[in-house]
């Protein structure tokens, strides 16, 4: 087990590295620099641009500028936001949290709803719960998740006044666990229809290969109730296969979250990027490239070091 | 030469009767034929916008903005006069070539490099493979915005940005399907008989290996609209005048907008909620037809 981490971080290491690598060219080598975002709202003279061009290290060539960004890093330094000098990893760190709440209510919410939907819908082949699952599955992944958004805001707060149209807290009330789950409720639900619609349809078809195996039926044949066939036999060995879409969904829930914090004004790392897009912030860019690109990279490899624990037929040393 | 080598190797095209099941199987499959009809409904709107669009999309007219639905502005008219229903028309245009395009670039992209990888192994293999774990492990949307947003956006940029990161998917299918086929007989055959790699690859393996990768194709350009159509309502993505149902949404971010002035943003809303659902029926279809063992 140990080696095949250490393995799986070894290929790691340098997938990150080119993915910085890339993404550093991409964005020091576009057109329209942060100094004309400045300039056109300061109206600097042209030495002052010269001189914080120099500044901020912008005239140096590409690849010195990079070499420089990685050995800031592995000194544990992201560099200075453009915008206000404030460290990078501070702007990251305080918009962590909101981000991290908002996935992690998703993966519970959707995983709450869509299993058991999609096993009963697998026990009950075309039963009416089997066509509400294939309604969910076609509806979550069909449905634009902006526009979910956008109806949900209207229906559920302007229309009916229930919950508020979006920010983390409410405005000078303090925290409280309450109030967030109150504001967290809409983004949550939204964002975790879509996850809901390829959940039911993975557990379906990962459940229906299941009670169609041997031992399913041997454990039937044995005489076993329906409950212990269905839960212990199948459920449990259907589960497996479900571990490696956790590790799937994290890059989708990256994308999920930048349009829906958008429409919810929830200040998370999604904000953040389209913010530091539109200012040419190239580090926080940076930083928030690198902290997704690592989100995604641990995700998977939790994932299959929970498949490999869950199912002792995986054996970890074995070339894929 | 060539006629000694079609006669040593059996079958390599699939057959017509495979091809009639398939049609069968597809025609019994409801929802696929459904969402095709609308497909080609949609796809005669972008074609002859022009002619049915009931004004230019583009004509702003303040003395009319954001007025209601009336007999001149069917679905109304949006922040700077100009008319929803003819901007919807439009909008087709944009969605339905994003994804159009985007996925055959793609497609053939992915299909070529898991060919290769999966026809040659070793090395070659190695290599792509890791490429495919690269761009599968960045988070895509993110790039996306990145690129877009930086490279500015365009409709180009956004197809460009969508196709490069998408082909590992279909490159993954491609190698999988080929390892598979690879030790077939009729690919053994032919390379007794000589057959160089390109031929191989181009007119034995690949006609029989096409299914899931056109299955996969079809979501793929669900995908790809939908991803326009956020890029755009983000604002980075299809920029005005030229419409697209996601800029249209953009407006709806106000809240006044959002809560009395509907016609604005429903509309545009569900069409692409339309042309999603029905491509997604007609790959559930496909999926059917071509490949019954995955249903």
């Amino acid at each position: 087990m140990r080696a095949f981490i250490v393995r799986r971080l070894l290929i790691a290491l340098p997938v990150t590295l080119l993915i910085t690598l890339i993404m550093f060219v991409i964005i020091n080598l576009a057109p329209g620099d942060p100094i004309d975002m400045f300039v056109g709202q300061q109206g600097l003279k042209p030495d002052e641009i010269e001189r914080l061009r120099a500044d901020l290290g912008l005239n140096e060539p590409v690849y010195v500028r990079y070499v420089k960004w990685l050995g800031q890093l592995f000194q544990g330094n992201l560099g200075y936001s453009y915008l206000d000098n404030q460290p990078v990893i501070h702007r990251l760190a305080e918009r962590l949290g909101p981000t991290l709440s908002l996935m992690i209510f998703v993966i519970l919410l959707s995983h709450a709803i869509a299993l058991p939907i999609g096993v009963l819908s697998a026990i009950r082949q075309y039963s009416w719960i089997d066509y509400l699952a294939t309604g969910i599955a076609f509806f979550g992944v069909s449905f634009p998740n902006f526009f979910a958004g956008l109806v949900a805001i209207y229906i559920f707060s302007l229309s009916l006044g229930w919950l508020p149209t979006g920010g983390l807290e409410t405005m000078g009330a303090g925290f409280s666990v309450a109030d967030r789950l109150y504001h967290l409720l809409l983004p949550g639900m939204v964002l975790a229809f879509r996850e809901m619609g390829v959940l039911v349809r993975y557990t379906r078809s990962s459940m229906l290969d299941v009670i169609r195996q041997d031992y399913v039926r041997t454990a039937r044949a044995a005489g076993l109730s329906e409950w212990s066939v269905t839960f212990r036999h199948g459920l449990r060995n259907a589960l497996l296969p479900l571990i490696t879409m956790l590790g799937l969904m994290i890059p989708r829930l990256f994308a999920g979250v930048v349009i829906i914090e958008q429409i919810f004004q929830w200040p998370g790392m999604g904000r953040l990027a389209i913010e530091a897009i539109l200012s040419r912030d190239y580090p926080v860019l940076m930083g928030l490239t690198l902290s997704s690109a690592v989100a995604v990279l641990v995700g998977n490899l939790l994932a299959d070091i929970l498949y490999a624990m869950a199912d002792p037929r995986i054996r970890l040393s074995e070339k894929r | 030469m060539s006629s000694q080598m079609k006669a040593l190797s059996p079958s390599a095209v699939p057959s017509q009767s495979f091809r009639r099941l398939a049609w069968r199987r597809f025609l019994r499959h409801r929802l696929a034929l459904l969402g095709a009809a609308v497909l080609v409904c949609l796809t005669l709107m972008a074609m002859f916008a022009p002619w049915i669009a009931p004004m230019d999309p583009n004509r702003v007219d303040l003395m009319l903005a954001r007025e209601g639905p009336s007999t001149a502005h069917l679905l109304g008219s949006d922040v700077v006069g100009r008319d929803v229903l003819s901007r919807l028309i439009y909008g087709s245009r944009v969605s339905l070539s994003v994804g159009l395009f985007s996925v055959s670039i793609y497609m053939v992209l992915g299909t070529l490099l898991g060919c290769i990888a999966g026809y040659f192994g070793g090395r070659i293999d190695m290599t792509i493979s890791r490429l495919i774990d690269a761009v599968l492990s960045f988070p895509a949307l993110m790039l996306i915005l990145v690129i877009v947003g930086l490279l500015g956006p365009s409709t180009l940029n956004i197809i460009i940005a969508i196709a490069v990161l998408s082909w590992p998917e279909v490159a993954r299918i491609a190698r999988g399907q080929t390892l598979a086929a690879r030790e077939e007989t009729y690919v053994l055959a032919s390379e007794a008989a000589g057959a160089r790699p390109k031929r191989i690859i181009l007119e034995e393996i690949l006609p029989n290996i096409l299914s899931p990768i056109i299955v996969d194709a079809t979501f793929g350009i669900a995908r790809a609209i939908l991803v326009e159509a956020g890029l755009s309502f983000l604002g980075m993505g299809v920029q005005p005048p030229t419409a697209s149902w996601g800029n249209m949404l953009n407006d709806a971010q106000s809240l006044s907008i959002l809560e009395s002035m509907p016609w604005m943003w429903v509309p545009p809303g569900l069409m692409i909620f339309i042309a999603t659902i029905s491509i997604n029926f007609v790959g559930d279809g496909l999926r059917d037809a071509l490949d019954p063992k995955l249903s």
